[in-house]
């Protein structure tokens, strides 16, 4: 069943250099319960999407297009409807949970926040809540207590804190932000169970956003590809990474160092992107990756490319996509 | 075996905390615990641990940017923080920094001119403004920038090319040793690889040394020839990056490398389980008592040394 | 960030703040130069016969208990009020700064003592301070500019300190230590260009502090010494014809009202342009 549709959603931001389109023109949908990862590097507007599915903008900022949450378009909704939305029905987990905690409020009373404001429970019944939160994310009352202060706990419990707050009143999709991106790896990988287990256990849907395709690759199941504001490449996470096709997806593929490049014979070079992403300003018209690819055309400096299907469950916005023997 | 070129002699670094009441004796942070390293010319040695391990104020120290409690480093033979501060100006020129924040380590209010020429002043001779400005024009066509972007300001440059200019900063005086804290975890990925490739090509045309710190396992084992493991101020682990990687021997080693996550969405590989203490660790534990899925009634009451085994150094009972 | 002065300019003439404020104070700058070269009488001429008159052609704003243009005081005070204040300015600045800088760069000892030495002054009000010091030295226009500026001393000092400490914490003055600088060249190489702009916003607040302290000083008889005329003269002066001419209070009231407020504004338009991030939200 689906539960979130995005329709030709596009963002206009004000910059220095005036409004400017940092999202054109993205579609997507997402099922009950699936975990959808959103990969690209900084600037490509994946952050931006999932604000703009929080309606967490800039108030001088334009959004156009639809964003469908079970039949309902949240951009027509007024803002007391959409605040009974934002942390109810969709949670969020920032990247930096130090800044996102509030340094002066005891995490419990944070945690609670979201409970009173859109549970209506009695305060006994809220602290049932909490405490039960505080167990599932791993931080049990019995240890920690809920007057701690968010300097009192280390990075991994904080983020820990955003969690709890996040799912706080089981919404049915969780985003999460570069959620483990200031973190240790160790730290990490027990966050991103974490999350997973949530996610699994509660039915919740899962937007993860990362610029690490490990972090992706593990968690999820669909993932976009996003490059200045639109998505290149979409699909199963398994079709994706195991048959790249769009060449931006490739050269970020083969511009990562993997674990193991030490038993490879001989000291090699990483295969690297020339050029750098293009700003906001200067996006060229056609493919905006055309100016990077080896592969770019006439046809891709004139004209965006329009979908392409790679298979079943595979798109890919290219005039040229990889095959196979391209990755040779 | 050749001389090397630095050599960290048994470095600890205590840091004073604040205090909790006026008359208390300051609580002391031991930073470093007994650090020996050897760099030799021409090699990368990579420094791998999770935040707050040390690893940073170890970088800091072998610039001479920090003074170690006890303990001190020789560069090329010289005692760095035993020697007048005018030889260790001087000095200088031979080690030089990249830092980690690609827009924190160039002042915004100067120019790149002003940016890579600083560490000029380093040199014995003193150089005309026309000197500076054709060793900056080179060192910046060499580092891939133009050699005209002198008189640019560093907010007119993106995170890579900042990065760039940093490394140019850092050439300037032809060093033998570069210090990389962190160099490259705050880029984006193709950035990165291009930023990397950059560096590696600057060792084989220089000789460089480089002393590679970062949390980033697979970066570190991609660049360096030698890592060592710290954890909690604390070498655990040492050795060429290919025999660690491959078979890392300390628990420690062995759980970060699990952690990373793969990139290949079908390998379900093996995971780290959460560790539950077998034991209560004292002062006298080994420091990753609390963490290690190995520990054994020996690791309680005795920290381990750092030995060889097979190749590699070990600080750990039950290494296998 | 800006680099040149005509790019500041630019970027203020979209804040509302610093317009106003800066036209404002623009005049009351260039009131106070005109005093050099001329005024629409003499301000020492005593005409007793034409005493406390009505605004008219003649006299456009009046005549005081001397029979003194009130026009000509108030333009002659406003270069009293700017001399007095930029020296006090230049004294917080020139001590102040160095100060600052030197607590930030050698911590410690020295640190703790400049800063507690700072809050001693802090902990007298400075007017009351002032009104010590200039009892002390004897009334006159030197005195009130020293007693002005010893309090500034402390404001630049905590300000300049403050910066200084967050910009010794970034990354380029490890680099710029790595280099071989030394605290001296490292604090004006590359600290003083970090901070110069929240100095500058300070100071134009300060500068509008030192106008008020001016006149106050010169109301209570301390600061500027007759013949010279100064706004809180000229207020003091007005109090025993309060009531049958309470022009004469009204006029330099008003100027030295406007005076501050023009320059506070501009000092909060020049913060706005200065500091991009809270730019941005305007």
């Amino acid at each position: 069943m689906t539960l979130l549709q995005v329709q030709d959603l596009c963002v206009t931001l004000n910059t220095a250099h005036g409004p400017q389109e940092v999202i054109s023109h993205i579609n997507f949908s997402m099922d009950a319960g699936e975990k959808l990862g959103s990969v690209g590097e900084s600037g490509c507007g994946k952050s931006i999407t999932a604000l703009a599915l929080m309606s967490l903008l800039p108030l001088d900022s334009q959004t156009k297009g639809k964003i469908i949450l079970e039949g309902q378009d949240i951009l027509k909704l007024n803002s007391r409807k959409i605040c009974s939305i934002r942390g109810n029905r969709i949670g969020m987990i920032f990247q930096e949970p130090m800044t996102a905690l509030n340094p002066v409020k005891q995490i419990g009373a944070q945690v609670s926040e979201s409970i009173y404001l859109h549970l209506k429970l009695t305060r006994k019944q809220t602290l049932e809540r909490v405490t039960e939160l505080m167990d599932k994310v791993g931080l049990p009352v019995s240890r920690f207590g809920l007057n701690l202060y968010p300097h009192q706990l280390s990075g991994g419990q904080r983020q820990r804190v955003m969690i709890a707050m996040a799912i706080a009143c089981n919404p049915d999709i969780l985003i999460a932000d570069e959620p483990t991106t200031a973190l240790d790896v160790t730290v990490q990988e027990q966050i991103l169970d974490l999350i997973r287990e949530l996610a699994d256990s509660s039915g919740m849907a899962l937007i993860m956003i990362s610029h690490d395709l490990g972090v992706i690759a593990q968690t999820t199941q669909n993932v976009m590809v996003m490059y200045t504001g639109n998505i290149v490449e979409m699909g199963s996470t398994m079709d994706v990474f195991q048959n790249m096709s769009h060449p931006y997806t490739y050269g970020l593929f083969s511009a990562i160092p993997h674990v193991g490049s030490s038993a490879l014979p001989g000291r090699k070079r990483l295969s690297s992107i020339p050029g750098q992403v293009p700003e906001l300003h200067l996006r060229p018209r056609g493919c905006n990756f055309a100016d990077r690819c080896s592969r770019a055309s006439k046809m891709c400096k004139a004209k965006e490319p329009m979908a392409t299907r790679v298979s079943d469950q595979h798109q890919v916005w290219c005039y040229h996509p990889l095959s196979c023997e391209d990755k040779k | 075996m050749k001389k090397p070129l630095v050599k960290i002699e048994d470095v600890y670094k205590d840091y004073q905390l604040p205090k909790k009441y006026l008359f208390q004796k300051a609580p002391v942070f031991r930073a470093l615990h007994g650090i020996n390293l050897e760099l030799h010319q021409g090699t990368s040695f990579g420094i791998v641990g999770e935040s707050g391990c040390g690893k940073s104020t170890l970088a800091r120290i072998v610039m001479a940017l920090d003074e170690p409690t006890s303990g001190t480093v020789f560069f090329d033979g010289q005692d760095l923080f035993n020697m007048p501060a005018a030889e260790l100006k001087h000095l200088r020129r031979n080690f030089q920094m990249v830092f980690q924040d690609p827009y924190g380590s160039l002042n915004p209010r100067k120019n790149v001119m002003g940016i890579v020429a600083e560490p000029l002043d380093t040199l014995k001779e003193k150089l005309s403004y026309a000197q500076k400005k054709e060793y900056v024009a080179q060192i910046l066509s060499e580092v891939g920038l133009n050699a005209t972007d002198t008189d640019k300001f560093p907010h007119e440059f993106s995170g890579g090319q900042r990065q760039r200019i940093a490394i140019a900063r850092a050439l300037i005086t032809r060093p033998s040793l570069i210090v990389a804290d962190e160099s490259v975890s705050a880029l984006d990925v193709s950035v990165q690889a291009q930023v990397l490739n950059l560096m590696m090509d600057l060792q084989e045309k220089y000789n460089l040394t480089y002393m590679f710190i970062s949390h980033d396992l697979s970066v570190v084992e991609y660049v360096t020839d030698q890592v060592a493991v710290i954890y909690m101020g604390q070498i655990v682990e040492q050795g060429t990056t290919k025999a660690l990687f491959q078979r890392p021997l300390h628990p420690y080693t062995q759980t970060l490398l699990r952690a990373v996550p793969d990139v290949n969405p079908l390998n379900k590989k093996l995971k780290n389980m959460p560790v539950i203490p077998l034991f209560e660790k004292t002062l006298e534990s080994c420091s990753f008592l609390d963490r290690c899925n190995k520990a054994t009634r020996i690791c309680v009451n005795n920290a381990p040394e750092l030995l060889e085994n097979e190749g590699q150094l070990v600080a750990c009972f039950n290494a296998e | 960030m800006f680099r040149t002065l005509a790019e500041v300019f630019r970027h203020g003439l979209k804040n509302r703040s610093f317009v106003i404020g800066g036209t404002i104070s623009l005049l009351f700058f260039l009131i106070a130069f005109l005093s050099y070269f001329w005024t629409p009488y003499p301000v020492e001429d005593i005409n007793i016969a034409e005493k406390l008159l009505k605004p008219s052609a003649k006299y456009l704003l009046g005549t005081d208990h001397f029979g003194r243009d009130i026009l000509s005081m108030l333009i002659q005070g406003a270069r009293n009020s700017v001399i007095v204040a930029f020296v006090a300015i230049g004294i917080g600045i020139g001590c102040g700064v160095p100060l600052g800088l030197m607590a930030a760069a050698k911590k410690g000892w020295l640190d703790e003592l400049i800063m507690r030495f700072n809050d001693l002054t802090f902990a007298f009000p400075s007017l009351i301070s002032a009104i010590m010091i200039t009892a002390i030295l004897g009334p006159g226009s030197v005195n009130s500019i020293i007693a002005i500026g010893i309090f500034n001393v402390p404001v630049f000092a905590r300000v300049a300190r403050g910066a200084a400490l967050s910009i010794w914490k970034r990354e380029f003055i490890l680099a710029a230590r790595s280099a071989g600088k030394g605290l001296f060249k490292i604090s004006i190489e590359h600290i003083l260009p970090n901070i110069a702009s929240m100095l500058i916003v300070q100071a134009t607040i300060q500068f509008a502090l030192g106008i008020l302290a001016e006149a106050g000083l010169s109301y209570l008889g301390l600061g500027t010494q007759p013949p010279m005329p100064s706004w809180g003269k000229m207020l003091n002066e007005a109090q025993t014809f309060m009531h049958f001419a309470p022009q004469l209070a009204i006029y330099p009231g008003v100027a030295i009202a406007l005076t501050v407020m023009g320059l506070n504004l501009f000092g909060d338009g020049l913060r706005d342009v200065l500091d991009p991030k809270l730019r941005r939200r305007r």
